[in-house]
C-alpha cells in the first residue's frame, strides 16, 4: 500500500545511474545479506553473458586511470625542467634558459594522455550503461516471469507493496550500483595501487612520508563509521515511529476530528519529533565529522610533503618537480581511500537487494502443467468433488471429506456470514490452490490433468473485486476472449446490460479507464466484468451476487445480467439473494473456513441447524421476532 | 525552496556562524597554496631548511584551524538543519491536523503522508549539504580566483577562456539530460503500474488465461524503461571525462604559459605551482556546483509541496463569540440544508430538513451517491453548509466551538479505524480518563468482549498499525464501542453494521437499544433489516429526501423505498 516509504536514503535517480552525488553519506549502517558470497555470485551470473564487454569495460577502466595517474609524474618533469632553467639563469650560467623544446614535448605527449584517459574514461561508462541496464532488464524480466508461476497461496502472503518494493527500489540499487559503484571500485583500486607505484619509483623515502598519514585516515574511518551507526540506527528508528503516527493519524483524520483528539495527536507528534531532532543531528554530525577529519589529515601529509619534499630538493636527493607530483599525488589518494570504504557499504547493501530478489525468484513454484496433459474439446460441465481435503496452512483443514457432484446446467449456492471462506471453493475449482486429497474433476476428467490455462478457460469468473486495467473499455471486455471483433464486443456488452452507459460515455467503448478506474462507478465496473465473462462464454461459471456500494437501479441492472448470463452453464454462485439460494439444485453452507451443511433448502431448513438460524436471522425482521410487513 | 528558508529565522545566528566558519576555513584551505609556494621560491631557493620548517609549521596550523572551523560549522549545520527539519515537520503537521475534510481530502491522505514524512527529510537532507557545499564551493571557486590572480593577474586569464566552456559544457549535458530523466520517471511509472496492476488482477489473469498477454505489457514497459535508461546513462556517461579533460588541459596551458612568464621573470616556479593548485580547486568546486543543481530540482518538487500544505487555511474555524447551547440534550435538526463539494456541479444534498430528538431512531437509506454519509458527516461540521442551517441543541454548529460540538457526538464511521495500541487504549480513544469498568462495559454493549477476551492479553492485546489483526467485523464492534464510552448525546453510524455477520448484528442492535435508549441515533445503513425498526426512516435518492416516516408507511408510499426493499427481500418476505 505505502511502498513510497523507502527510508532515509537518498533517493537515487530512477533506474540507476546518477544523483548518487559525489559524496555519498558516509558510515551509513548498510544492511547485510546473509549469505554475503553465494548471492554475489549469482549475481554475477548476470553478467556471464556481457562478460566480454564487461572485460573490456574493466581494462578501459583501468587504461583511463593508469593515463591519469601517470600524467602528474610527467607533468613533474616539465616543472623540474623549468625550474633547473630557473636556476641555472640565476646562477648565471652559460647558455642558460629554459629548455622550451622538451618542455613543449612533455606537455604534448600529456595531452595526448588527458585525452585518452578521458576517452577511454567516456567509453567505459557508455558500454557500462548498456551493460547494466541490460541486465537489469533481464532481471526484472525473470521475476516478472516468476510471478506468473507463483502459486497465489504466495500472494496471500506477501504485500503488493513487498512484492513491488523488490522489482523497483531492490533493482534500482543493484542498476545503480553496476552502473556507478562498480567501475567506481576498480578505478579507486587501481588509482591507490598506481599511484603508490608511481610514488615509489620517484623516491621510496618520500612515498613512506606520503603513506605516513594512511594508517591514521583508516583508523578514524572505522571508529566514526561505528560511532555515527549507532545514531543512524537510532534516527531511521524514531523516524519509523514518526512515520507510522503520521500515517495512523492522516488515514484516521475523520476520527481524530469527531473525537477532538487533535490536540493529542499533536502532542505525541512533538514528543517523537524532538526525539527524532536528538538522533538526527547527532547522527548528522558525527558522521559529517568524517570529511573535516580526513581532510586534516590529508593536510597534514600534503604538509609532510612540502616540507620534506623542500628539504629533499634542496640536498638534490629529488627534483621540485618531484615534489608538484608528490603533491597531486597525496591529493589524490585520500579520495579513492573514502571512495572505497564507501562502495563497500554500497556493495553490502546492493547485495542485500540482490538476496531478496533471489528470495523471491527461490520461492516455491506451482507444480507445472503435466506434459502428457489431457484437453476436453467440448466441456459440458460437470463438476464432482471426491473425497476432497484442504487446507491452506498445512496443520488446519478446513475441508474434509467433500464429496459433491454437480451436473451440467445445476446451479449451487454457497452461503454463509461474511469471512466464512466463500471463496475456498472458487479457489480449488480454477486450481489457484492444490488440494492435500481426494480429487476434482471436470466432465470426468481429474482437474491436475489438464493444463491450467485449459482449465481455467472452461470457467468464467465475475468476483466482486472488479478488476479492470488502465486501458480502453473495449479492451476491458475483449480481456475475456484474445481477438475477439467488435461485433461480438458488443454483444456481450448488451447481453450484461453495459451497452447502453457506454455509449453515454464520452469516447463509446474507446473511452479509457484511468489507473483506479475511477471514471465509471462500481455498478458499471461489474457491469464491464459480467460482459468479460458473457465474452468468454464458459461452461462453468463462477459468480458472486455481492453488489456492495451500487445503487439500485444499477443493482437491477446487474441482476438481470447475472441471471442471464447464468443460463444454460453450471454455476457456483457465492449466493446473497434468498432466490438464488433457494433455486439452487444444491447449497453449500460455510463457517469458519469450512462446509458444514450441504443440501437443498427445504433439506436444510427441515434440518433445523446453522443454515436454518442464518436464515431467520438474514431474510426475517431485525431482531428474529417481527415480520417484515 | 527560498519560501520555506524563512523558517530559518530563529537559526538566524547559528546560520551566519556557520557561513563566517566556512569563509575562514575556505580561506585557510586557500592560504596553504601559497604557503608551499613560499617553501619553493624562498626556501628550496634560498637553502633555508628553518624557513622550511617554520612554513611547515604555520602551514600545519592553519589546517588544523580548517579543520577545526569545518567541525565546528559541521556542529552548527546539523543542529540547524535537524532543527530546521524538526520545525517545518511539527508545523506541517500541526496545519494538517485544523485541515476540515474538505481541505484534507483535496490533498489525499497518501499524499499528505509523504509531505509530512519523506518530504520533509529531502529538504533537510539538502539544506545540510547546501550548508556544507554549496556555502563553500562558490566561496573556493571565487576565492581560487582571487588568490591564482592575485599569484599572477596575467596567467589568471586562462580562466576567462577555460570557466565558460566547462560551464557551457555542463549546461549543454543537462540541458539534454533533464528531459530524459522526466521520460525515465515516466517509463518507471508505467512499469509500476503494469506491475501493480498484475498483482490486484492476479486472479483475473490467471482465470482468464491471459498470463501471456501480461507478459508482453511488462515486456513492453521494461524495454522502454532499460532504453531510456541507457540513453540516459550514455549520455552522462561523458559529464566527468569532459570536466576532467577541461581540467587537465587547462593544467598543461598553465604549465606552458607559466613557463614563458617564469622564463621571462615575471613569475616564480613556487607561484606556478600554487596556481596549478588553485585552478584544480575553482574546477573541483565547479563541479559540486554542478552537482548540487542535479539536487535542487528534487528538493525544488518537495518544498513546493511542502508550501502547498503549509498555504492551506482550513476554512472551518471556531467563531468568535462561541454561544453556548441551553439545557437541551440531543437535538439535531436540519433546516432546508445544502450542500456541495467545492467544484461540484450540483449539491451533494439539497433542501434538507428533519428534527431527530432523544429517545428516538433516525435512519437514513438509499443506494450510493444518494448523499447519506455527506448528511451525516454535516452533523460534526466536517464542512461547512452553502444554505439553510443544522442545529444541534437549539444553536447553530457554526456558532458553536468545534471542541464541544464534537463532544456531544459518539461516531462510528463506515470504515473502522482503529489506532496501534492496546484495545483498551484505542476504546478509550473515545473518552479519556475512562475507568476500566466503563471500557469493559461499552464493550459489552459493543458485543466485542467475547473476542477480545479470547485474545491472549484482553483487553491489554495490542492492535498493530492499520488494525490488521483483528477482522474487519472485530474493528467495527471496537469502533462502536470506542462512541458507547463516550456516553455521548448524539450517536452517528455510517452503515456501520455491514461489516457484521447477522447474528452479531442482531444482537449488537438490541444491546444497543438498551444503552441509547435516551440518546439521539442516527443510522445510515443500505440493509433493509437494519432500518425497518427505526422510528423514522429518511430515505434519500439524488441529495433529496424522497420520503420520511416508518417502514410500513414507506412501504405504502414511498416508490423508491419499495424498490430498494423488493431488491433484497423476496416477494414472500416482504407480503
Amino acid at each position: 500500500m505505502k511502498e513510497e516509504h523507502r527510508g532515509q536514503r537518498p533517493a537515487g535517480g530512477p533506474g540507476g545511474g546518477f544523483g548518487r552525488g559525489p559524496m555519498g553519506p558516509m558510515a551509513m549502517p548498510a544492511e547485510k545479506a546473509r549469505n554475503f558470497k553465494g548471492t554475489l555470485k549469482r549475481l554475477l551470473g548476470y553478467l556471464k553473458p556481457r562478460k566480454l564487454r564487461l572485460l573490456t569495460v574493466f581494462v578501459m577502466a583501468i587504461l583511463s586511470t593508469l593515463f591519469s595517474i601517470v600524467s602528474p609524474k610527467i607533468l613533474g618533469k616539465a616543472t623540474t625542467k623549468l625550474f633547473e632553467g630557473i636556476m641555472m639563469k640565476l646562477n648565471h650560467a652559460p647558455g642558460a634558459g629554459v629548455d622550451f623544446g622538451y618542455i613543449g614535448q612533455i606537455l604534448l605527449l600529456l595531452v595526448g594522455l588527458y585525452i585518452f584517459s578521458a576517452f577511454f574514461g567516456y567509453l567505459q561508462q557508455y558500454i557500462m550503461a548498456g551493460v547494466a541496464q541490460k541486465t537489469v532488464f533481464d532481471i526484472r524480466n525473470d521475476v516478472n516471469d516468476k510471478l506468473a508461476r507463483l502459486p497465489l497461496k504466495f500472494f496471500d502472503s506477501h504485500t503488493h507493496g513487498e512484492i513491488l518494493s523488490r522489482v523497483t527500489n531492490d533493482v534500482d540499487n543493484i542498476s545503480s550500483t553496476l552502473q556507478q559503484s562498480l567501475t567506481q571500485l576498480i578505478t579507486s583500486i587501481v588509482t591507490i595501487a598506481g599511484i603508490l607505484i608511481m610514488m615509489l619509483t620517484i623516491s621510496p623515502v618520500m612515498t613512506l612520508i606520503a603513506v605516513i598519514t594512511l594508517p591514521l585516515s583508516f583508523i578514524v574511518t572505522a571508529i566514526i563509521a561505528k560511532r555515527s551507526q549507532k545514531y543512524f540506527v537510532a534516527q531511521q528508528r524514531e523516524l519509523g515511529i514518526l512515520n507510522g503516527h503520521v500515517e495512523e493519524m492522516y488515514t484516521g483524520h475523520p476520527i481524530v476530528k469527531a473525537f477532538g483528539r487533535e490536540r493529542e495527536s499533536i502532542t505525541r507528534f512533538n514528543e517523537i519529533n524532538e526525539r527524532l531532532y536528538h538522533a538526527g543531528w547527532k547522527a548528522q554530525f558525527v558522521s559529517g565529522i568524517i570529511f573535516p577529519l580526513m581532510s586534516f589529515i590529508s593536510n597534514i601529509g600534503y604538509v609532510l610533503v612540502c616540507v620534506a619534499g623542500g628539504i629533499l630538493v634542496m640536498k638534490k636527493t629529488i627534483e621540485i618537480g618531484d615534489v608538484q607530483a608528490f603533491i597531486q599525488y597525496s591529493r589524490q589518494f585520500t579520495h579513492p581511500i573514502i571512495q572505497t570504504a564507501n562502495i563497500a557499504n554500497i556493495i553490502q547493501s546492493t547485495v542485500a537487494s540482490a538476496e531478496r530478489v533471489f528470495e523471491l525468484l527461490d520461492e516455491v513454484e506451482q507444480i507445472p502443467d503435466r506434459i502428457d496433459a489431457k484437453s476436453i474439446q467440448f466441456p459440458k460441465g460437470r463438476v464432482k468433488f471426491q473425497d476432497v481435503k484442504f487446507g491452506y496452512k498445512e496443520d488446519v483443514t478446513l475441508i474434509e471429506n467433500m464429496n459433491i457432484d454437480v451436473e451440467p446446467g445445476q446451479t449451487v449456492a454457497i452461503v454463509g456470514p461474511t469471512g466464512a471462506g466463500k471463496t475456498t471453493l472458487v479457489n480449488l475449482l480454477m486450481r489457484f490452490y492444490e488440494i492435500d486429497a481426494g480429487k476434482i474433476t471436470v466432465d470426468g476428467v481429474d482437474i491436475r490433468d489438464l493444463k491450467r490455462g485449459d482449465l481455467r478457460s472452461i470457467f468464467g469468473m465475475v468476483l466482486q473485486d472488479t478488476w479492470l486495467f488502465n486501458g480502453t473499455i473495449r479492451d476491458n471486455i475483449a480481456y475475456g476472449r484474445e481477438g475477439a471483433g467488435q461485433e461480438k464486443i458488443v454483444r456481450a456488452a448488451k447481453a450484461a446490460h453495459a451497452d447502453h452507459f457506454i455509449r453515454t460515455m464520452p469516447d463509446g467503448y474507446d473511452t479509457i479507464l484511468n489507473e483506479e478506474a475511477s471514471n465509471i462507478s462500481q455498478g458499471q465496473k461489474q457491469l464491464l466484468t459480467i460482459a468479460r465473462a458473457v465474452l468468454a462464454d464458459p461452461a462453468i461459471l463462477i459468480l458472486d451476487e455481492a453488489t456492495s456500494n451500487v445503487d439500485t437501479r444499477t443493482e437491477l441492472l446487474i441482476q438481470k445480467a447475472m441471471t442471464g448470463l447464468m443460463k444454460g452453464r453450471t454455476n457456483f454462485v457465492i449466493a446473497h439473494r434468498l432466490s438464488t439460494i433457494r433455486d439452487a439444485d444444491l447449497i453449500l453452507v460455510m463457517n469458519n473456513g469450512s462446509i458444514i451443511e450441504t443440501g437443498s433448502h427445504n433439506e436444510l431448513l427441515a434440518r433445523g441447524g446453522f443454515y436454518a438460524d442464518l436464515y431467520m436471522s438474514q431474510f426475517s425482521g431485525a431482531y428474529g421476532e417481527k415480520e417484515v410487513v | 525552496m527560498i519560501k520555506l528558508f524563512r523558517f530559518l529565522k530563529p537559526f538566524g545566528w547559528s546560520v551566519a556562524a556557520v557561513l563566517a566558519l566556512i569563509f575562514f576555513q575556505s580561506l585557510s584551505d586557500l592560504y596553504l597554496p601559497t604557503l608551499m609556494s613560499d617553501i619553493v621560491d624562498i626556501g628550496i631557493v634560498n637553502g633555508d631548511t628553518r624557513y622550511i620548517l617554520n612554513i611547515g609549521g604555520l602551514m600545519l596550523i592553519f589546517a588544523a584551524a580548517s579543520a577545526l572551523c569545518m567541525i565546528t560549522a559541521g556542529f552548527l549545520s546539523s543542529k540547524v538543519a535537524a532543527g530546521f527539519g524538526r520545525n517545518l515537520r511539527g508545523m506541517v503537521f500541526s496545519r494538517v491536523e485544523s485541515y476540515s475534510l474538505y481541505e484534507f481530502d483535496s490533498v489525499g491522505t497518501a499524499s499528505l503522508i509523504t509531505r509530512t514524512t519523506n518530504d520533509i527529510t529531502q529538504i533537510q537532507q539538502v539544506l545540510i549539504i547546501m550548508m556544507r557545499m554549496m556555502v563553500s564551493a562558490p566561496m573556493m571557486c571565487i576565492g581560487g580566483v582571487i588568490m591564482a590572480a592575485s599569484k599572477d593577474a596575467v596567467l589568471s586569464l586562462i580562466f576567462v577562456v577555460v570557466l565558460p566552456v566547462l560551464a557551457g559544457a555542463i549546461l549543454l549535458i543537462f540541458r539534454k539530460g533533464v528531459p530524459l530523466f522526466k521520460a525515465m520517471q515516466v517509463n518507471l511509472d508505467t512499469l509500476n503500474r503494469v506491475l501493480r496492476e498484475g498483482l490486484t488482477g492476479i486472479r483475473v489473469v490467471r482465470a482468464f488465461n491471459r498470463l501471456g498477454h501480461e507478459r508482453k505489457r511488462f515486456l513492453e514497459a521494461n524495454s522502454r524503461l532499460t532504453d531510456t535508461a541507457i540513453r540516459v546513462n550514455k549520455l552522462m556517461a561523458s559529464l566527468m571525462p569532459v570536466m576532467m579533460l577541461v581540467l587537465n588541459l587547462s593544467t598543461i596551458a598553465i604549465v606552458w604559459f607559466g613557463g614563458i612568464r617564469v622564463d621571462n621573470g615575471d613569475m616564480q616556479v613556487g607561484d606556478m605551482m600554487a596556481f596549478l593548485q588553485y585552478a584544480t580547486q575553482i574546477m573541483f568546486s565547479l563541479i559540486m556546483i554542478s552537482f548540487m543543481f542535479i539536487m535542487l530540482p528534487r528538493a525544488e518538487a518537495s518544498a513546493v509541496r511542502i508550501n502547498e500544505v503549509l498555504n492551506i487555511v482550513p476554512e472551518i474555524k471556531d467563531p468568535e463569540k462561541v454561544k453556548k447551547p441551553d439545557s437541551k440534550r440531543g437535538f439535531v435538526e436540519f433546516k432546508n440544508v445544502t450542500f456541495s463539494y467545492p467544484g461540484a456541479e450540483r449539491p451533494a444534498i439539497s433542501n434538507i430538513s428533519f428534527l431527530a430528538g432523544p429517545g428516538q431512531v433516525t435512519a437514513i437509506i438509499g443506494g450510493t451517491g444518494s448523499g447519506k454519509s455527506t448528511l451525516i458527516n454535516l452533523i460534526p461540521r466536517f464542512y461547512d453548509i452553502d444554505g439553510g442551517s443544522i442545529l444541534i441543541d437549539g444553536v447553530d454548529v457554526r456558532e458553536m466551538a468545534q471542541e464541544s460540538l464534537r463532544a456531544k457526538i459518539g461516531f462510528v464511521p463506515q470504515k473502522a479505524v482503529l489506532f496501534t495500541g492496546t484495545i483498551a487504549d484505542n476504546i478509550r480513544f473515545g473518552k479519556e480518563g475512562a475507568t476500566d469498568d466503563e471500557v469493559r462495559r461499552a464493550a459489552e454493549t459493543a458485543q466485542a468482549v467475547e473476542f477480545i477476551t479470547g485474545m491472549k492479553d484482553g483487553f491489554d492485546s495490542v492492535i498493530a498499525q492499520g488494525g490488521v489483526n483483528v477482522s474487519g467485523g472485530q474493528k467495527q464492534r471496537l469502533s462502536i464501542a470506542r462512541a458507547l464510552v463516550r456516553k455521548p448525546e448524539i450517536y452517528v453510524f455510517d452503515d456501520t453494521f455491514s461489516a457484521l455477520d447477522f447474528k452479531t448484528d442482531a444482537r449488537l442492535r438490541a444491546a444497543l437499544r438498551e444503552e441509547t435508549a435516551d440518546a439521539t441515533v442516527l443510522i445510515v445503513a443500505q440493509r433493509v433489516s437494519t432500518v425497518m425498526d427505526a422510528d423514522r426512516i429518511i430515505v434519500m435518492e439524488e441529495g433529496k429526501i424522497v420520503g420520511t416516516g416508518s417502514h410500513k408507511e414507506l412501504l405504502n408510499t414511498c416508490g423508491v423505498y419499495r424498490e430498494i426493499v423488493y431488491s433484497q427481500l423476496s416477494g414472500e418476505e416482504i407480503a
